[in-house]
């Protein structure tokens, strides 16, 4: 099964600081486990909010809101897409994650996979 | 997530990640990957004691590590002292009476996977039955169930235990070592270890026999243990080009089955259904294998090919000249009647079917396509399209009475079917 793995974004995400060498070393190591380990099929961290947009279609009218955000709980600062076996391996991988970041949340949604009309 | 009752669960799927490290690390130790997996399953049976009442470590690899590592300290001490009370002299070798804690120190900790590479070659060792090789791989290093295995291979379960069962005794009997190949032997050896997992995947992709038409749990393992192998070997690009090509193969599983399991051929496939992300990941391991140079070999070439249809719009924009042009390439590298066939495939779609069928039946008296379903289905299909309806009709007819699987001798039937019907082609 897929599962995305969603990091929630936090002050300091929010803030664009870049990460001390020691996170970067630490989640590196992870990022090797989890790639290596032949489960990763993607994943990228995004810029703050600040850089981001949202768009709104409504009554056919289209509103622009330029960032930054500040509903901080509902940004997300990374993504993962996992391809894993149970929700469990999805959870294990996620909790080596956020010991790696030494904190945080991750919110974890598994995709619809089969063709259209035979989900999941 | 964290409530108490699915601990059982994590600590599975845990298992599930650490189990090939630590099998393979206490096989370097203890000797036997029989005993190795026994001693692993014994770490596991503790932590399945103990953690629900003390919470999952912080590092459950490590503790899991730790566990078996301790069983393995008691084994061989105790076969040490039962040993030396065989010797009648009781004078110990100075290097028996070393410590195995240190060795298994330095054995365990394995940090670029060497001792996973040696269970891989292990585990597709040629002295095993190729049935023996796959039940093994799925088993040590995919963390699959003998059930899980079976399910996949339409074999009982009891059969599935026994084979593997029979696999560790002869690897234990015939004393093979634990040792990555070196030299000239490596290539051999890890062609025969790709041809495993490609083996796997194709069971998968397209099942010889049973009601279903593809098996997508054993083709996203195979996937996976070559995701892995790329990461343990990745200057060799054939390791790449076979990743490559499962990639661009997996992406399309979910465009292969109609809503009631029938088959899609390429033609009928809603291509928006191709999964891109892993098309992306194909082109990214095709690029690495030919970034490595060097001639292209057969798994390579394969994913050539298998790229140009994963990034064809259509079956009418894809390149059949290019891919006719691979073909023969494939042919020069590793020779084969099947892949003969899929080359006239090529040719009817670059050339037209009228000079494909005259390739095809040059192809007729080949020993090895005999009873091969595809051979009168592709030859049918090759009348179909001239308008030769009835011949087309009897060759449908006839491959679907040799099929093993139900959903293609149903698509077979159905174009047989097709060809009483008035209409066009």
């Amino acid at each position: 099964m897929r599962v995305l793995g969603l990091l929630r974004a936090d002050a300091s995400s929010e803030a664009g600081e870049p990460p001390s060498p020691e996170l970067l070393e630490r989640c590196g190591r992870f990022m090797e486990e989890v790639t290596r380990a032949g489960v990763l099929l993607a994943s990228d961290g995004l810029q703050p909010s600040s850089q981001g947009a949202r768009v709104r279609l409504t009554g056919g009218k289209v509103t622009v809101l330029d960032g930054p955000f500040t509903e901080s709980k509902e940004l997300i600062a990374s993504y993962a897409l996992l391809e894993v076996k149970s929700m469990a391996e999805a959870v294990e991988w996620t909790t080596r994650f956020l010991r790696a970041l030494g904190g945080g949340e991750c919110e974890l949604r598994p995709l619809y996979e089969g063709p259209p009309g035979q989900e999941p | 997530m964290a409530s108490a009752h699915d601990v059982p669960a994590a600590i599975e799927a845990i298992y599930r990640i650490e189990s090939p490290r630590i099998v393979a690390g206490l096989t370097r130790i203890v000797g036997d990957v029989g005993v190795a997996e026994d001693l692993a399953q014994d770490a596991l049976l503790a932590a399945l004691e103990q953690w629900p009442a003390s919470g999952i470590p912080e590092n459950p690899g490590a503790w899991l590590m730790a566990a078996a590592r301790h069983r393995a300290v008691d084994r061989v001490r105790h076969e040490r002292m039962r040993a030396r009370k065989h010797e009648e002299i009781g004078r110990a070798r100075a290097a028996d009476g070393a410590d195995p804690t240190d060795a298994m120190d330095a054995a365990l900790d394995d940090p670029i996977g060497d001792d996973l590479l040696r269970l891989v070659f292990l585990t597709c060792h040629p002295v095993l039955s190729l049935e023996a090789r796959i039940a093994l791989t799925l088993r040590l290093l995919g963390g699959l169930t003998t059930e899980e295995i079976a399910r996949g291979f339409l074999t009982g379960e009891p059969t599935v235990a026994q084979r593997i069962v029979r696999a560790k005794r002869t690897l234990a009997e015939q004393r093979v070592p634990f040792e990555v190949p070196r030299g000239a032997a490596l290539g051999e050896r890890l062609a025969g270890v790709l041809a495993v997992l490609y083996l796997i995947f194709n069971e998968g992709y397209t099942a010889t026999a049973g009601a279903e038409w593809t098996r997508p749990p054993l083709c996203l393992e195979a996937l996976r243990l070559g995701r892995v192998l790329a990461g343990l070997l990745p200057g060799e690009p054939e390791v790449h080009g076979l990743v490559a090509l499962m990639e661009f193969q997996a992406s399309r599983l979910r465009a292969r089955r109609g809503p009631s399991g029938a088959i899609l051929r390429l033609a009928e496939q809603d291509r928006t259904l191709w999964d891109q992300t892993l098309v992306r990941r194909g082109v990214a391991a095709l690029q690495r294998a030919r970034d490595l140079g060097g001639p292209p070999g057969k798994h390579l070439l394969e994913a050539e090919i298998a790229a140009c249809h994963a990034l064809a719009r259509s079956v009418e924009t894809t390149e059949w000249a290019r891919i006719v042009q691979l073909y023969d390439r494939l042919l020069e590298v590793a020779p084969s009647p099947v892949v003969a066939l899929n080359r006239v495939v090529a040719v009817s779609m670059a050339s037209g079917p009228e000079q494909a069928l005259v390739l095809l039946d040059t192809l007729a008296g080949v020993p090895q396509l005999r009873g091969y379903h595809l051979l009168p289905a592709v030859r049918g299909d090759f009348l179909f399209r001239l308008g030769r309806r009835a011949e087309a009709r009897a060759e449908f007819e006839r491959a679907a009475a040799l099929t093993r699987n139900d959903r293609e001798r149903e698509l077979l039937l159905a174009r047989s079917q097709a060809c009483t019907e008035p209409g066009s082609s």
